[in-house]
């Protein structure tokens, strides 16, 4: 099932595979989407809902699987859901569902905006005498603060029970709501439940596929975990052919998810120390981190900790100085990429790296963005040709206006000519969190140089800058380590002789022994003494000796390629893979085998070559023990190891500000009610109610028409990689709108000719597309009209149009700040904008 | 030892990396009638937008050797929807009207079967854009030399499979042994039958005296704006001149040379046009 | 870092090895004058072949870039012994050569002075300096060492802090892991905090 994502369009190599699953062995391909799109077509099933409506479909696809005979009956579900899920924990009795609140759960607090997740947390059981009296360790720390195990009733009776919450919940959630707010035929909807249902099981696993068609909602995250929860009811995680597959957009999003250049994390998935919280020294930080989740692997977050600042700071970071703790930069608020540009509004920030992004178009309610630049000091542009970011202060729609005055920007602005991925090696990580090394095939031409030249060079100018500070606030920059110096075989045949050594960096995200610099061949091995240094150790392994680059691996086989390239953590393709196995260790099927206990050798194994996402000696059954950490703490069959009970989270008690369990809100700007709940969106959703970015009501009738943004096979985001590039811009040479021919008429708007499309925010124009692959919906006896625009296009480049972002607005989902760019509301009329034809 | 290429496109994304494929190989730069170059811009901006689905360069042409079509089918109630795609070359037809009718024998077959123009030899009679039945060899101005695909002659004689089937994401275009393809149509298209799609069929196993590119299509292939029955026009004036005419084949061909000599004078050497966009 | 076997290499041009003589791309294909009619042995471009990963979305196919002897990139395309694409590669990923080889591409460096209306262009050092300088001075003018913020009771509290709010930096997902690491490393050790990129897009 793809959903949230039009694979085939926008990650079209990918949908090779399951079009041949399809062809060579008769899958069955269903595509849950807003518009009949190119993955629509080459699908067998295409359900076609109201855009910000995923919630209700998912939610009775829960109902339609757990009341459903197969699911009551088949031993497979029970043992895997009883098992594997924390389908069996007892939630606390204080905890209300929205059903019990007019839609709103419990915690939340006064002015509405914030909950407290108190209620929302397991029953458990008194906690364990400690076996440390006198804590010498961090790893001390925790093993004195280990919490008691969650109370559970296996018979899932008790109304405590998450499966009877989550039950409870979904109740409402029916093929007849389906249509009433999705849009979607009742008939359809079944067609689809039907499907998944019987394609899961013993012998047979499910997959399903997003994208950014489910993330940017301001219910983004309660999409993704609604698929999650119905994959784990399905039996379908941490098996072959079964999971959530997140299909990401750029070539290395998800190493820069993991090694994060992102305000709120750390790499590896560490949290970045935050003023707000207790996080005033290291002993704090790594409590109030790692105290919550210790029972699970994060029970290593100490190591992992202390050997990331050791890679910041090396010989100056000590155990006396918090190993510099003290002068790491702490955050104090949303520090994400909306409000850095409501703040860059406010002339707060003054100076900009800009690298290799184009807000000027990517961004939301982009001419708020543009005009936020203007604000700027001076901004770093680096990129392969004139972007609209860097030139938006000579030829932008507000300059054109006369909105912004060219001679009125004070913005002092450098280009930078950067190398293209053929000029340079350092690897990328995939979406199924693969790296890949990319070889330097020529030098850059020019003054082009690669991203990592410019930051090392630039630090390497200012450490120059600091170096005879004595002032405290400068401790950190002046004991950053700071050594990627090329070895002379590494630019012999090269021009450019000063390009850092990406293997070095490579090697540091990696970790080794600080002492000796040898690397480390695995996260096992970091300490928390300060012994070991290590950039993101998630990655460790990549480069388990000198010399060694896993990433480089180029031997693919038929099924899960274990030689080729190194998949984090440890080149385990398939995570929680310990699930494949039932509860006693053998494979669920011969069929679906792929890890299993090997009673002879008393070890876990995969003929597959897979890296295996458990502890190796653990035998399945096992218990953990009480008074532990980390694998300790887990048993036997605990397979979601990273979970601090070692199971799949049908309910989450931890981890999200707005609410326990996926519920249904309309969109910010949606153009009907809610009909499930009297809330009518996220009642905590980011909104930013400042100047230059207005919003519309709901059911607005000056707003009426639903619009979804999204990307086409032709083009690449903003355009920079497309637009430029001939053979992409006479493929899609200017932006259109997608519009159904009911609209089309009722408007007067021709295909082909140029029609206007408005918010509060903006007003642009494009060519029409008028095609019955979009079709207005009957919501709630109501009809809603839906129209579609590819955001590619901004005013340089070969293939030039508006740009659509000018549309959106300032708001985002609470949990990760991702904009609502896929449902908002907006109007359209026939004619280039300004009323001319 | 004839080799050419399955296109299924009941598989086929309408992704069109087989056209950009093509280009990047052949050294084909992006068609020039696409953009146009408004007062004081830089540069050329693509000005082909047509509203036909999702097809903007709508045509083969001397520099789009390769084209995706099209074809949208859904019923005012959405209760049926089809978006079809099907990728458009030259077919290298083992009867070739182009071949046929070329007066200075500038369309060769090769010893793998597939039909190219030289460039060296043609003089732009555009005989060959008129008698193809698909319209696929088209004229250039530029170069005043007729083109078309070559089905990667360089590429296929050297054991290398075309480069639009190399780049093709989902395997709906097959380079290999004709022979052998045509076992992998034939089981295609029993499978597409059995799961119940009638209209499947495959075009171009006796069209043309059969082609060396043939399709499984989804619909009749007039949906697709493919001939039923292509009319191959034949060798005729030419074998006027072969059995009787060689004073006329010698008046002919001395024409022909006039009008190369003529033409080669104002113009750049052919070679290096149409060139890629570097 | 050229660990790799050269089977891959072998799989796109057998046949053409030794035999035949690199032509230049724009020759090629178009200009079947080159081609020796119905002979066997047609003249192909080949190169140093130089594995590599598609720079556009996040599927990671295999490309090789073949590279002429003067060391001039003349064509990319898929990399068959890649498990995850097998060789193929979408539109974009088959136009990355126009990408890297395109005359619209500004290879160098461009200043635009505060309120001017016109690019300047300026040597690669100078640049540098100056953007080093003015990160500084933007930092030390901009330094937050304690921040008073809401202690969790109610009450307001001295917090360190350790950062500036002055910097930012945007960006990331389409450069390699290792800038990404460089880059956080850097602005820790700045204290930035305004470190984004397009992973919320």
């Amino acid at each position: 099932m793809i959903m949230g994502s039009n694979m085939a369009e926008c990650h079209p190599v990918a949908f090779r595979w399951p079009l041949k699953a399809k062809t060579e062995h008769g899958a069955v391909l269903m595509h849950v989407d807003p518009r009949f799109t190119r993955t629509s077509a080459l699908c067998d099933i295409h359900a076609q809902i109201r855009a910000g409506s995923d919630i209700v479909f998912l939610g009775a696809l829960i109902t339609y699987v757990i009341n459903s005979s197969r699911w009551n009956s088949d031993p497979f579900f029970k043992e895997y859901v009883i098992n594997y899920t924390n389908a069996a924990t007892l939630v606390n009795a204080d905890f209300k569902d929205p059903d019990d609140l007019d839609g709103v759960f419990s915690g939340l607090s006064g002015d509405g905006k914030t909950y407290s997740n108190a209620s929302w947390s397991y029953q458990r059981n008194p906690a364990p005498a400690s076996t440390v009296s006198e804590a010498k360790t961090f790893t001390d720390l925790l093993l004195q603060r280990v919490p008691g195990r969650p109370k559970t009733d296996m018979t899932l009776q008790d109304p405590q029970t998450v499966f009877q919450i989550v039950k409870k919940h979904y109740a409402r959630y029916t093929p007849e709501m389906v249509e009433r707010v999705c849009g979607c035929p009742k008939e359809t909807f079944l067609r689809v439940a039907e499907t998944l249902l019987n394609n899961s099981g013993r012998d047979k696993t499910s997959n399903i596929t997003y994208a950014v068609g489910w993330t940017q909602h301001t219910v983004g995250v309660q999409i993704i975990r609604c698929a999650g929860m119905l994959q784990a009811l399905l039996g379908n995680i941490g098996r072959p052919g079964g999971g959530i597959l997140a299909l990401r957009g750029h070539s290395t999003i998800q190493g820069s998810t993991d090694i994060a250049t992102l305000y709120h994390s750390l790499p590896g998935y560490l949290n970045m120390p935050d003023a707000r919280r207790n996080h005033d020294s290291l002993k704090d930080f790594i409590l109030t981190e790692a105290v919550p989740v210790s029972t699970s692997y994060w029970g290593n977050y100490p190591k992992f900790a202390v050997s990331y600042f050791k890679a910041q700071f090396g010989d100056a970071a000590t155990r006396e100085n918090d190993y510099g703790y003290h002068y790491h930069p702490k955050i104090t608020g949303d520090h994400s990429h909306l409000p850095m540009f409501v703040d860059m509004m406010d002339g707060k920030i003054k100076g900009f790296l800009c690298v290799g992004q184009n807000p000027a178009v990517g961004g939301q309610n982009a001419r708020f963005q543009r005009k936020a630049l203007a604000k700027l000091d001076w901004m770093v542009v680096r990129d392969f040709y004139e972007t609209e970011t860097a030139s938006f202060w000579r030829n932008s729609p507000e300059i054109k206006s006369g909105e912004l005055k060219t001679a009125d920007i004070k913005t002092e602005i450098f280009y930078l000519p950067s190398a293209c991925v053929p000029e340079m090696e350092g690897s990328f990580t995939n979406t199924q969190r693969l790296l890949q090394y990319h070889e330097k095939a020529a030098d850059p031409p020019d003054d082009s140089r690669s991203n990592l030249w410019f930051t090392y060079h630039l630090g390497k100018k200012i450490k120059a800058l600091y170096k005879d500070s004595t002032r405290e606030r400068d401790w950190a920059i002046r004991n950053l380590t700071w050594d990627y110096e090329p070895e002379p075989a590494e630019v012999a045949n090269w021009r450019i002789k000063d390009e850092p050594s990406a293997y070095k960096a490579l090697k540091e995200i990696n970790g080794y022994i600080w002492k000796d610099k040898k690397p480390v061949p695995s996260f096992a091995n970091l300490a928390e003494d300060g012994s070991t240094v290590c950039g993101a150790w998630i990655y460790t392994g990549v480069i388990p000796e000198e010399g060694k680059n896993q990433s480089a691996r180029r031997q693919g086989d038929n099924w899960i390629s274990p030689n080729w390239g190194f998949a984090w953590p440890a080149n385990r393709h398939i995570m929680y893979n310990r699930a494949s196995a039932d509860t006693k260790g053998n494979p669920w099927s011969e069929k679906k085998k792929l890890v299993y206990w090997d009673a002879v050798s008393s070890k876990w194994l995969t003929p597959s070559g897979d890296g295996i996402d458990f502890a190796l000696t653990k035998a399945p059954g096992s218990a953990g023990k009480d008074a532990g950490i980390g694998f300790d703490w887990l048993g036997g069959n605990d397979p979601f190891i990273m979970r601090a009970d070692g199971k799949a989270w049908l309910f989450a008690p931890a981890g999200l500000v707005d609410g326990p369990l996926p519920t249904h809100y309309e969109p910010y700007e949606s153009p009907v009610n809610n009909v499930l709940y009297k809330q009518e969106s996220n009642p905590v959703a980011k909104v930013w109610k400042i100047a230059g970015n207005p919003y519309h009501k709901v059911a607005d009738p000056d707003y009426p028409i639903v619009i979804s943004t999204y990307r086409l096979t032709e083009h690449y985001l903003s355009g920079v990689m497309s637009r430029w590039l001939p053979w992409l811009a006479e493929l899609m040479p200017e932006l259109f709108c997608e519009i159904s021919p009911e609209l089309a008429v009722d408007k007067g708007i021709m295909n082909g000719e140029y029609m206007t499309i408005w918010t509060a925010r903006g007003e642009i124009q494009a060519r029409a597309l008028v095609t019955r692959r979009m079709k207005p919906f009957v919501i709630n006896g109501k009809t809603v009209h839906q129209i579609g625009m590819p955001w590619h296009w901004g005013w340089q480049g070969t293939a030039q149009g508006d740009v659509v972002n000018n549309l959106s607005a300032l708001v985002a989902d609470p949990n990760v700040s991702i904009h609502e760019g896929k449902v908002f509301t907006c109007n359209v009329r026939a004619g280039r904008k300004g009323g001319t034809v | 030892m004839a080799k050419g290429m399955f296109v299924d496109t009941s598989i086929c994304t309408g992704c069109k990396a087989c056209q950009v494929a093509c280009k990047e190989w052949n050294g084909l730069e992006a068609e020039p009638d696409h953009f146009t170059q408004g007062p004081g811009a830089p540069y050329p901006v693509a000005s082909n937008f047509t509203g036909n689905s999702y097809d903007n360069t709508g045509k083969l042409s001397a520099r789009d050797w390769r084209h995706v079509l099209f074809i949208e089918q859904i019923n005012s109630r959405r209760t049926a929807s089809r978006w079809l795609f099907m990728s458009d070359s030259c077919k290298h037809c083992t009867d070739a009207a182009c071949l046929n009718v070329c007066p200075v024998e500038a369309i060769e077959r090769t010893d793998l079967g597939n039909v190219i123009v030289r460039q060296d030899k043609c003089v732009g009679t555009k005989l060959c854009n008129k008698a193809c039945p698909y319209g696929v060899v088209r004229y250039s101005e530029k170069t005043r030399t007729s083109h078309k695909c070559t089905l990667c002659n360089d590429r296929i004689h050297n054991n290398m499979g075309t480069a639009c089937s190399k780049s093709c994401p989902t395997g709906s275009i097959q380079f290999g042994e004709v022979s052998e393809l045509k076992t992998k149509a034939d089981s295609r298209l029993a499978q597409l039958r059995k799961l119940g799609e009638n209209k499947a069929n495959l075009y171009g196993y006796s069209e043309a005296g059969g082609l060396k590119v043939f399709y499984l299509l989804m619909e009749n292939p007039a949906v697709y704006g493919l001939p039923e029955n292509p009319v191959v026009q034949q060798r005729r004036k030419l074998s006027l001149i072969n059995k009787g005419g060689a004073q006329l084949s010698a008046f002919l061909m001395g024409m022909v040379a006039l009008i190369r000599f003529r033409e080669r004078g104002g113009r750049k050497e052919p070679g290096a046009e149409p060139g890629a966009g570097e | 870092m050229m660990n790799v076997t050269r089977r891959q290499f072998i799989k796109i041009s057998a046949g053409a090895i030794g035999a035949v003589v690199a032509t230049e791309t724009a020759a090629l294909g178009v200009d079947t004058a080159a081609v020796q009619g119905r002979a066997l042995s047609v003249p192909i471009k080949t190169g140093k072949q130089v594995p590599s990963i598609c720079p556009f979305c996040s599927v990671g196919c295999g490309q090789i870039v073949m590279v002429n002897d003067a060391g001039k990139i003349i064509g990319i395309e898929g990399n068959p012994d890649s498990p995850i694409s097998e060789g193929t590669l979408c539109p974009k990923g088959a136009a990355t050569y126009q990408l890297v080889m395109n005359e619209h591409r500004w290879t160098k460096v461009k200043y635009r002075a505060p309120g001017s209306d016109h690019w300047e262009e300026k040597p690669l050092d100078w640049a540098m300096d100056r953007i080093a300088k003015l990160v500084k001075e933007t930092r030390d003018a901009n330094f937050n060492e304690f921040e008073e913020l809401p202690d969790g009771k109610g009450g307001k509290a001295k917090k360190r802090v350790m950062n500036t709010y002055a910097l930012a930096s945007l960006g990331g997902a389409t450069i390699d892991n290792e800038w990404n690491y460089a880059q956080q490393k850097l602005m820790h050790g700045l204290g930035v905090v305004y470190v984004e990129n397009q992973a919320r897009i």
